[in-house]
């Protein structure tokens, strides 16, 4: 079953026709990673299926609910979580503390809990385990108490996913995670996502860095001046025609 | 040794730190023994921690600004000061009916206006205390206009009244420090931390599930609370309310002590309150120098600790910390 479906999306940004009825589908299991050139319209599909921009024509479903009209913090709350292409952490949060508002979704309590002592420490005990386990994971332990504004770009990266899985989506959504990052930082990072996804959270990732889509990704849609030109898997994607054509020019070599 | 130096420094802007706020106990003990008129600027001090405090959960913590919280002192400080004075009403049913007058106005306030970003709420806030000053110089009937609302009972309850300079003090402070204890304890919450993640993505924060719109307006209810809070101790204090004592005035004022205090931290802005009131009577022996020499050290502060006096610890060890490079 698919968890993203979308149907005849359209953007238009004045003249301009930014998504040009899309239809995608992206199952609920696995890596799927959206491919294509600078302004082929990707961190816009983003943004409508996280519900930050709407569609100028079509429909969004997750988990077969039509989420179109709803906003981020209600489309969050559904397990459908994302990240941004320019890193957007908590910077006066620590790191741990970034992680646990990560937890929001999943725990409770407003401004009484937070005046009772015993309520209040009560309820830090469950998150602060939870987001310390998180941090072990994703390899941020020793971070814990820095605040998000002094990690190296590297670690700031590592820290939004965290924050993101903090929320337990069933589609994670990352807006190019490997920008930035070395050869090192993108291979770890490539573990990660596998692990992640092996532990039943649905990826889609948007991505500029070919061997990291290559080498995670299951599926790959190709997008192009707002349009589906390709899907399939990393080697039929690898030996389309436009694809080559539009995406990378003429050598095949890109993708060694 | 590169560690075992910053951790020393650290320890020692530590140490300047509470160096203040030892100084600023053994004043405030010396202050309550020695008696004096100094007890009555300790009072405001203690009226502006409460204010400030609460305005920092609004400005500090999620990182929004207002400059119409005046107009939630100056709301339950009428309420208390016309039910006390008019209708003969014991000081805390009239303070809580004043509470609840200020939450049902910052509820209709906040919720249209929280939705502007930026300057615009900025401004519409200043539309809002400069209306609540307008309606205290102009509803004669009530609030007897510029003349002000004077012979306003000392807080009680039925014949236990707190009458004496000294009891007065100790109350506020015993006030005052609940409200920066209750602000510690939402900085560590769940709702502090949405709070200050507001400030610092608001995108970030709704991907995550928080609603934006809906914890601001918590915020701003909170910081009004406080607000009234103060303006009710502020008017049984004194005894005598004006529409001067909640104008514009306030907001420079409590501005000054975010900044200097050390905005979004739990107990700068109580630093700040106590700091700002204390100065100028510090320079009193100036002359006509007071106010330049006042001046003087706020800008001094500003420059040298853009993050308040509650930065110091790590101003300091970055500045050693740069020496040693």
């Amino acid at each position: 079953m698919s968890a993203l479906r979308l149907d005849n999306i359209t953007r238009r940004f004045g003249g301009l026709v930014a998504l040009d009825n899309v239809s995608l589908e992206i199952p609920a299991v696995g890596i799927s990673a959206i491919i294509g050139p600078n302004g082929a319209g990707k961190t816009t599909l983003f943004n409508i299926v996280s519900g930050f921009d709407r569609p100028s024509d079509g429909r969004v479903f997750f988990a077969g609910e039509n989420i179109t009209a709803m906003p981020p913090e209600q489309i969050a709350k559904r397990g459908l979580v994302r990240t941004f292409q320019l890193v957007q952490l908590f910077d006066n949060l620590t790191v741990l503390e970034n992680v646990k508002v990560g937890r929001h979704l999943h725990t409770h309590g407003g401004l009484l809990t937070a005046l009772l002592p015993y309520r209040a420490a009560q309820s830090e005990v469950a998150v602060d385990a939870a987001a310390r386990h998180l941090l072990q994971q994703t390899g941020l332990t020793d971070r814990g108490e820095a605040l998000a504004a002094a990690l190296p770009y590297g670690q700031k990266r590592l820290l939004e996913i965290t924050r993101a899985l903090a929320a337990e989506p069933k589609l994670l959504l990352l807006d190019e995670p490997a920008a930035g990052l070395n050869r090192e930082e993108t291979q770890r990072l490539a573990d990660l996502l596998r692990q992640i996804a092996a532990s039943g959270t649905a990826i889609l990732l948007i991505e500029h860095d070919m061997s990291l889509v290559m080498n995670v990704a299951e599926r790959i849609a190709v997008l192009d001046f707002g349009r589906v030109i390709a899907q399939g898997t990393p080697n039929e994607v690898r030996q389309n025609r436009d694809v080559i054509a539009a995406y990378l020019g003429t050598a095949e070599a890109g993708f060694a | 040794m590169n560690l075992r130096a910053s951790t020393w420094v650290e320890r020692s802007g530590n140490l300047a730190l509470l160096i203040l706020w030892g100084l600023a106990a053994a004043l405030v003990i010396y202050v309550f023994v020695g008696g004096g008129y100094l007890i009555s600027v300790l009072q405001f001090a203690a009226v502006y921690v409460v204010f400030v405090t609460g305005l920092n959960i609004f400005m500090g913590y999620a990182g929004q600004v207002s400059f119409g919280h005046n107009a939630f002192a100056a709301i339950s400080g009428y309420t208390s000061a016309v039910l006390t004075t008019k209708y003969g009403w014991e000081p805390l049913p009239a303070a809580a009916l004043g509470l609840a007058g200020v939450l049902a106005c910052a509820l209709i306030i906040g919720y249209p206006t929280l939705r502007l970003r930026g300057h615009y709420l900025a401004m519409a806030t200043l539309a809002i205390g400069l209306i609540a000053y307008d309606v205290a110089v102009e509803w004669g009937s009530v609030t007897q206009g510029y003349m002000g609302i004077s012979g306003i009972p000392p807080l009680g309850i039925g014949r236990w009244t707190v009458v004496s300079d000294r009891a007065v003090l100790l109350l506020l402070i015993v006030i005052a420090a609940l409200g920066v204890l209750a602000s510690a304890a939402i900085r560590r919450s769940r709702l502090g931390r949405a709070l200050v993640a507001i400030d610092g993505s608001e995108n970030a924060a709704r991907a995550l599930g928080i609603d934006v719109a809906r914890y601001k307006l918590v915020a701003f209810l909170i910081s009004a609370f406080y607000a009234g809070v103060a303006g009710s101790l502020f008017v049984h204090a004194v005894g005598f309310v004006s529409p001067e004592v909640f104008g514009l005035h306030m907001v420079v004022l409590a501005f000054t002590m975010l900044y200097v205090g050390g905005i979004g931290t739990f107990a700068g802005p109580a630093l700040g309150a106590l700091i700002v009131t204390l100065l100028p009577e510090t320079f009193r022996t100036f002359n006509e120098y007071q106010d330049l020499a006042y001046g003087g050290v706020l800008i001094l502060i500003l420059i040298y600790a853009p993050g308040g006096l509650t930065s110091l610890p790590h101003i300091w060890s970055s500045m050693r910390r740069k020496e040693g490079a």
